[in-house]
C-alpha cells in the first residue's frame, strides 16, 4: 500500500513540473498582455532550430565508427529525403524510409 | 465560421496526424508492454499518458517508479527530460494568443512532435485554431491508447516491431525539409542542428538537450538583428 501511494506520489511529481514547463509560460504571458517582441521573432525562428536539433537527438545514439557505420539510418533517411523530394507526400516518405529502415535493421544488418 | 470548414479542418488535422498514429501508436505500445513488465495494469499506463504525455519521461518513469526512487530524484530527472518544453512554449506565445479556453491544453500538448506539426505551413482553407486543437487532441488520443494497449496486450506481439520508432524521426526530416523548402532563411536550420551536434559531442547522447536549447536560444538571438527585416527594430528586449 506505502508502495502504491508512493507510485502516485512520483506520478504526480512529473506530472506537475511537466505541466508547469510546459503551460508556466503561457501563463508568464497572458494573451491580454503584448507579446515581447523577441518572442514573436523567437516564434518565426525556433521551430526550424528545434526540429534540426531533434533530428540530431533522433539520431544521438547511432554507431558511425563500428558496424553497422550507421548505414540503416542513413539509407533510411535518404529514402525518406528522396521520396519527398519527389512525391512531396508525408506519409509516403514516412512509411518508406519507415519499413526500409525496419527491413535494414532486420534482415540485412543484423 | 461554417460547418463546411469545421469538416475541412477536422480532416486535414486527421490526415496530419497520421504518421503520428503510427508512431505514437506503437512507441506508445512498447511503453506500455514495459509498465506491464514493472507490475502496472493499463489504467496506470493510460493515466501517465493523460497527465504526463511524454515518451521518453514515461520511458524513464517506469524505472523510477520500479526503482522506488525519491521523489527528489524525480523531479531532478523531470525538470532535466523536459526543460526544452519551456522553449517550445515560449516560442507559441504569439501564434497560441487569441486561442480562448483552447489556450492551455494547446500548451500543455506540445509535445515535440505536435509542436513540430503544428509549426508547419498551415493550409490556407483550414480554421488553423481549429486545426492546431483536432490535431493536439488527436496525437494525444493515440498516445493514450498506445500506452493502454500495450499495457494490456503485455508482451503478446503481432510482428516485429524492432525500428519502427524510425517513423519518429522520418516525421522529423519530412517537417525540416517542408521548412527548408518554404523559407527564404536557412539560419535557424543551421544553428539547429550545429549547436545540437556540438552539444552532443560535449555532452554525450543523454545530456546534451538542454545545453543545445540553450546554445539555439543564444544563436537565435545572436542573429535577430540580421534576421529581422525592418531596421528600426534594434531595441534588445
Amino acid at each position: 500500500m506505502i508502495d502504491q501511494t508512493h507510485s502516485i506520489l512520483i506520478i504526480l511529481v512529473i506530472s506537475v513540473i511537466t505541466i508547469l514547463l510546459r503551460v508556466g509560460p503561457a501563463w508568464l504571458f497572458p494573451p491580454d498582455k503584448p507579446t515581447p517582441k523577441v518572442l514573436v521573432y523567437l516564434s518565426k525562428v525556433m521551430p526550424m532550430a528545434v526540429i534540426g536539433m531533434l533530428i540530431v537527438y533522433c539520431f544521438r545514439n547511432t554507431q558511425f565508427f563500428s558496424f553497422p557505420y550507421g548505414l540503416p539510418e542513413l539509407i533510411g533517411a535518404l529514402v525518406t529525403v528522396v521520396s519527398f523530394l519527389l512525391k512531396r507526400s508525408t506519409m509516403l516518405s514516412i512509411l518508406l524510409g519507415t519499413v526500409t529502415y525496419m527491413y535494414l535493421i532486420q534482415v540485412v544488418f543484423v | 465560421m461554417n460547418k463546411k470548414t469545421d469538416v475541412y479542418t477536422l480532416k486535414k488535422a486527421f490526415e496530419t496526424s497520421l504518421p503520428t498514429l503510427a508512431g505514437y501508436g506503437l512507441m506508445g505500445m512498447a511503453f506500455g508492454l514495459l509498465m506491464a513488465d514493472a507490475g502496472f495494469n493499463f489504467i496506470w499506463a493510460g493515466i501517465m499518458g493523460l497527465i504526463i504525455y511524454g515518451g521518453t519521461m514515461q520511458f524513464v518513469a517506469v524505472e523510477l517508479l520500479a526503482n522506488h526512487a525519491s521523489l527528489l530524484d524525480t523531479a531532478i530527472i523531470t525538470l532535466l527530460i523536459h526543460s526544452r518544453h519551456i522553449f517550445y512554449s515560449i516560442s507559441m506565445i504569439d501564434k497560441y494568443k487569441d486561442r480562448g479556453k483552447a489556450r492551455p491544453y494547446l500548451f500543455y500538448a506540445l509535445t515535440d512532435e505536435t509542436y513540430a506539426l503544428v509549426n508547419l505551413p498551415p493550409d490556407p482553407q483550414v480554421n488553423k485554431a481549429q486545426f492546431d486543437l483536432d490535431l493536439s487532441i488527436m496525437n494525444q488520443c493515440y498516445w493514450i491508447l498506445g500506452d493502454m494497449t500495450g499495457a494490456l496486450l503485455g508482451s503478446f506481439s503481432l510482428f516485429n516491431t524492432e525500428g519502427v520508432d524510425f517513423a519518429m524521426t522520418a516525421l522529423f526530416i519530412v517537417i525540416f525539409l517542408e521548412q527548408l523548402l518554404t523559407s527564404d532563411e536557412f539560419s535557424p536550420a543551421v544553428i539547429g542542428v550545429g549547436s545540437a551536434l556540438l552539444c552532443l559531442i560535449v555532452f554525450g547522447p543523454e545530456n546534451f538537450l538542454l545545453p543545445a536549447m540553450l546554445l539555439i536560444l543564444a544563436g537565435l538571438l545572436f542573429v535577430r538583428k540580421k534576421l529581422e527585416k525592418p531596421p528600426e527594430e534594434k531595441n534588445r528586449d
